[in-house]
């Protein structure tokens, strides 16, 4: 078995690539590189390995690491929607932008995204126990951000980007979590759920660990970023909708 | 407290001196506290408690409870229905949304009751099922508009890729009910009955509990907008898969199963923290399209490799024929139809009774639009919403389903009495309730075998009704409209039904 096996992805549609890369898994293959991606969906779809590391180099289409468990992905260049939806564990890196819903409902596993994503990131993100899901972005994101979110953690950095969100909705029906922006918010873009809070000491140290590694992946120095404004967006209630209904 | 905050019981709880023996049975089986004993153990009933869950009344070993309708009613009033004004005064109370729980209750016209079924006589030979070979498994899954058959070496040898298909032994599967709005007991009972008789149960959206993985092949496992519980291990433990876009009860709104119901179990199954309402907002946040829906069952099967059925669950609606087209489209294996009779462990009172279409209707249309597409291979059909009994079953059939589920009716042969308090948490009969004193009474090996009797006694049933038509298969009756007749419907019902009026 080679250390590394690189996969030439032109040419092959959505199911092919995944195929191969299943086959591969299969034979105990532990490092995949693919290259000319070009918008091929689904990889690592539900792949449950520690071990196994996936290398991509192109654009990675719709759900990307969808279901996924313990494998580490890196992806270079921009990712579609859906990456790392309904993720269960592991680790998916992308060294660009990422599109819409990234993270929906992921309960566990990290999300590091280098540059700006889309709408509707990190919605419905939960926790148990000691299964706490990561996502960063270095750059912005869009609106709806957070939203309907049940635990885990959230860090916005606004590289190179406008220090007051320009998204709204935020953490609308929010009910778990956190999210960390680097900069501010407009109140008037926060859902009713959640409140501001200034960072205290037990959040610098979170933001420490998950910038230390941030930083690591993409070569810079992202734990210099904390000396910068950072807020913390918490939900008011676990139980927003408890006194909804005439019992 | 006012006298304006105050409700009027609906329930009136009486308990005959002369025959109460004073065991306290009564007291401790009441889940809602509606029952207490004072010093010298006679009971004293709490009228306002109580729902008429009916439990007291099963358990007293001298009949000496019975619960009837609060009989100091109101001034009569066909309009302003007593139910309407007692929904007012609590919203006047609390501000909030009326909550509800099992099917829509309303007096709207039963489809069902006006349908009726054909028999042999004479002309062709009806068939008797207790002698006579008769088919009742049938395939859940797409199946090939022609299949190619090549005959070699003195064998016939298939020649087509089938699509993955999962055989059931009688059209039926319980319906789709979570672990968390129903009980892990209760959970248990459905997958060992499921097991037994060869058909599915379907986990709901709660996600499966680690007891439950050796029922593998007889689980249906949901995906829901909340996403609770999918893991790629879900996926693989089961026979199929169903995205959950909607459900009869509450077409079109999401869920929220309160934190109170969240204890460590549930926590871990669902992956939500402990306490924390599990919240399933009303659309998926991947789904705003068919071309989404595509992806997410694309997304499915190559997270099983194509190795089993992916259906869609959708909500009878007014577009329901066009929507099933899409979803057919979209790759689906198979679509549930959940008409407005479905059942909820919990649902805006206002959705659940006045939002959605008959089932009748909807299988009806479904069927004759995929017909007529020539698409209706590539989809089973399975009907649910307020399947009561065989005949029901056998009609819905008849219209065009595949299959039905039965929810209700499996809690009703486990013990529940449609009190519709499920979303209380409280249910004396251990089904919908999580508290552990509650949940401990329903012992999953006896409702098991509840469930196991009327799925055989329904099958039974089916077959006689089978027999009667003259026809020896499942296949033979699904869609076969010819058999059916209405009475006093409209034309317009006739015409959407397919089926011709009672005499001609």
């Amino acid at each position: 078995m080679v250390d590394m096996i690189t996969v030439d992805a032109l040419n092959m549609d959505s199911k092919q690539l995944n195929r191969k890369i299943k086959e591969l898994v299969s034979q105990g293959q532990k490092e995949i590189n693919i290259i000319n991606v070009l918008g091929q969906r689904f990889i690592g779809n539900g792949i449950q390995d520690n071990s196994l590391k996936i290398t991509i180099h192109g654009v990675a289409g719709n759900d990307l690491g969808m279901f996924m468990e313990g494998v580490s992905i890196e992806l270079f260049g921009n990712a579609q929607d859906g990456v790392g939806n309904t993720l269960n564990g592991g680790t998916i890196s992308v060294h660009g932008n990422a599109g819409d819903v990234v993270g929906y409902a992921a309960r566990g596993g990290k999300i590091f995204i280098e540059k700006n994503v889309g709408y509707r990131v990190g919605i419905h993100m939960k926790e148990f126990e000691n299964n706490v899901p990561v996502i960063v972005v270095g750059g912005s994101a869009g609106s709806f951000l957070g939203e309907y979110m049940a635990g885990g953690i959230l860090v916005i950095l606004n590289i190179n980007s406008p220090k007051i969100m320009k998204a709204d909705a935020i953490g609308t029906g929010m009910h778990g979590g956190k999210i960390y922006i680097r900069g501010d918010v407009d109140i008037n873009n926060i859902g009713k759920e959640v409140v501001i809070l200034d960072i205290d000491d037990n959040d610098y140290k979170i933001l420490k660990n998950i910038l230390k590694e941030f930083g690591n992946k993409f070569n810079f120095n992202a734990v210099e970023l904390l000396k910068d404004k950072f807020i913390k967006l918490k939900a008011i209630s676990h139980r927003p909708y408890g006194n909804l209904y005439a019992y | 407290m006012s006298v304006l905050d105050r409700l009027l019981p609906e329930f009136f709880v009486k308990v005959d001196k002369e025959l109460c023996i004073k065991c306290g049975q009564c007291v401790m089986n009441c889940g809602f506290s509606a029952l207490l004993q004072d010093k010298n153990k006679n009971v004293k009933p709490v009228h306002e408690k109580c729902v008429a869950c009916q439990r007291c009344m099963y358990v007293c070993p001298t009949k000496a409870i019975q619960v009837s309708k609060f009989p100091g009613t109101q001034k009569h009033n066909d309009y302003w229905k007593p139910e309407y004004i007692n929904n007012i005064k609590k919203q006047a109370n609390s501000g909030g949304i009326l909550l509800t729980a099992a099917g829509n209750d309303k007096q709207y016209p039963i489809i069902f009751d006006r349908l009726l079924l054909d028999a042999c006589q004479v002309t062709n030979p009806s068939i008797d099922p207790l002698r006579e070979p008769m088919e009742t498994i049938s395939y859940l899954g797409e199946k090939p508009v022609n299949i190619f058959i090549e005959f070699k070496d003195n064998k016939y040898i298939l020649k087509n890729n089938l699509k993955p298909n999962v055989k059931l032994n009688s059209p039926i599967i319980f319906a789709a009910m979570s672990y968390g709005a129903i009980s892990l007991n209760a959970h248990k009972a459905l997958a060992r009955a499921a097991k037994e008789c060869g058909i599915l149960m379907n986990t709901g959206e709660g996600g499966l509990h680690k007891d439950l993985y050796e029922y593998a092949d007889n689980i249906i496992v949901q995906v829901a907008s909340g996403r609770f519980g999918v893991t790629p291990e879900y996926l693989k433990r089961s026979a199929a898969i169903e995205i959950k876009i909607g459900q009869g009860a509450k077409p079109g709104i999401g869920g929220h199963l309160p934190g109170y119901k969240v204890d460590d179990e549930i926590s871990f199954t669902r992956m939500i923290p402990k306490g924390t309402d599990a919240l399933s907002p009303a659309p998926h946040h991947d789904i705003y399209s068919i071309e989404d829906l595509a992806q997410l069952i694309a997304s499915l099967k190559e997270a099983t490799d194509y190795s089993k059925p992916v259906g869609v669950k959708i909500a009878a609606v007014h577009n329901v024929a066009a929507i099933a087209s899409g979803v057919a489209r979209a790759d689906a294996d198979y679509i549930v139809i959940d008409g407005f009779r479905g059942g909820t462990g919990a649902a805006p009172k206002m959705i659940r009774d006045h939002i959605g279409i008959p089932i009748e209707l909807a299988i009806a249309a479904v069927d004759d639009r995929l017909r007529k597409e020539k698409i209706r291979n590539k989809v089973s059909i399975v009907a649910a919403g307020g399947i009561r009994h065989a005949a029901d079953m056998a009609k819905a059939l008849a219209l065009g389903a595949d299959f039905v589920t039965i929810g209700t009716a499996a809690l009703i042969a486990i013990g529940c009495t449609l009190c519709q308090k499920c979303y209380t948490g409280n249910c004396s009969w251990g089904i919908a309730t999580q508290r552990p004193d509650l949940v401990s009474r329903l012992d999953p090996d006896e409702a098991s075998k509840k469930l196991v009797n009327l799925i055989k006694g329904w099958s039974l049933e089916l077959k006689e009704i089978m027999g009667a038509l003259g026809i020896n298969a499942i296949e033979s009756l699904v869609g076969n409209r010819e058999r059916l007749r209405a009475l006093e419907l409209s034309s317009e019902t006739l015409e959407v039904l397919g089926v011709k009026p009672a005499g001609r």
